[in-house]
């Protein structure tokens, strides 16, 4: 299964629309609710990253019996220091995004920590590509 | 806990989520910083705030947390009632202070999460 959704940079309004369609088509799938958790978590960090800081982005979803990948892709500014980027606590959100109660840093280590597997790719003035995936148990199952 | 009980010790108008009042809360988190709260696991939480926006309700809805509490009163959005409403998700508003809302709370036995 395949879905692809548009997200708008800089419109925290609709901020979370695409991690919460995510959200329902793993609920119909019966997928367990931690690891739904875990997903939609990720995704939405994500999510918001585009929102923050580019000027627009997509997020397009494999879903298969074993785990779920998720690429958000950006055009933007790209991300210079990418190590730096993972310390929790390092941020480059401006005071906009932090009174939508964002921008501390938190984003990019929460997904690593939610993740089982996260690849960042990026360049500078062009955009990045986030990765994320994880493996899926179905509700009551292994 | 059940949720009439928390609205009626912080004093809080219930928006959305009447039919749910029974539900059961064991932890409560107090944060305006929704970065922090994504990083949270706990089941049966209710989530403690003075950032009325949008994203409170979807940061709500991604950590499974089924009740907000708007505090130092702060007035939800009609489009943060739809969307609560649209996921199950008790909001209330309250016209406490973080510190009292969590002082009463504490006091009745509600947990922190850590």
């Amino acid at each position: 299964m395949q879905l692809q959704y548009d997200i708008e940079g800089g419109n925290f309004t609709k901020a979370g629309f695409a991690s919460s369609e995510i959200k329902k088509v793993l609920k119909q799938l019966n997928v367990d609710a931690a690891t739904i958790k875990r997903i939609v978590v990720s995704s939405y960090e994500a999510e918001v990253n585009i929102v923050a800081h580019a000027y627009k982005g997509a997020v397009t979803v494999v879903i298969d019996h074993e785990k779920i990948v998720m690429q958000y892709q950006d055009e933007g500014p790209g991300i210079p220091d990418i190590e730096q980027a993972m310390v929790a606590g390092y941020s480059t959100a401006s005071p906009e995004v932090r009174e939508m109660g964002f921008g501390a840093g938190m984003g990019l280590p929460n997904i690593h920590k939610n993740a089982d597997d996260l690849l960042i790719e990026s360049e500078v003035n062009k955009g990045t590509l986030v990765t994320i995936t994880i493996y899926l148990k179905q509700e009551g199952g292994q | 806990m059940q949720i009439t009980e928390l609205a009626k010790l912080t004093e809080a108008q219930v928006r959305c989520g009447n039919g749910l009042m029974h539900t059961e809360i064991l932890y409560a988190a107090a944060s305006d910083l929704m970065s922090d709260v994504l990083t949270i696991h706990h089941d049966g939480m209710v989530l403690l705030t003075g950032l009325a926006n949008m994203q409170t309700i979807r940061t709500a809805e991604m950590s499974d947390i089924h009740c907000v509490v708007l505090l130092r009163n702060k007035k939800a959005t009609p489009e943060m009632v739809e969307l609560a409403a649209e996921h199950n998700i008790i909001l209330l508003e309250s016209p406490f202070t973080m510190f009292k809302a969590c002082g009463v709370l504490f006091n009745a036995g509600v947990q922190s999460v850590y």
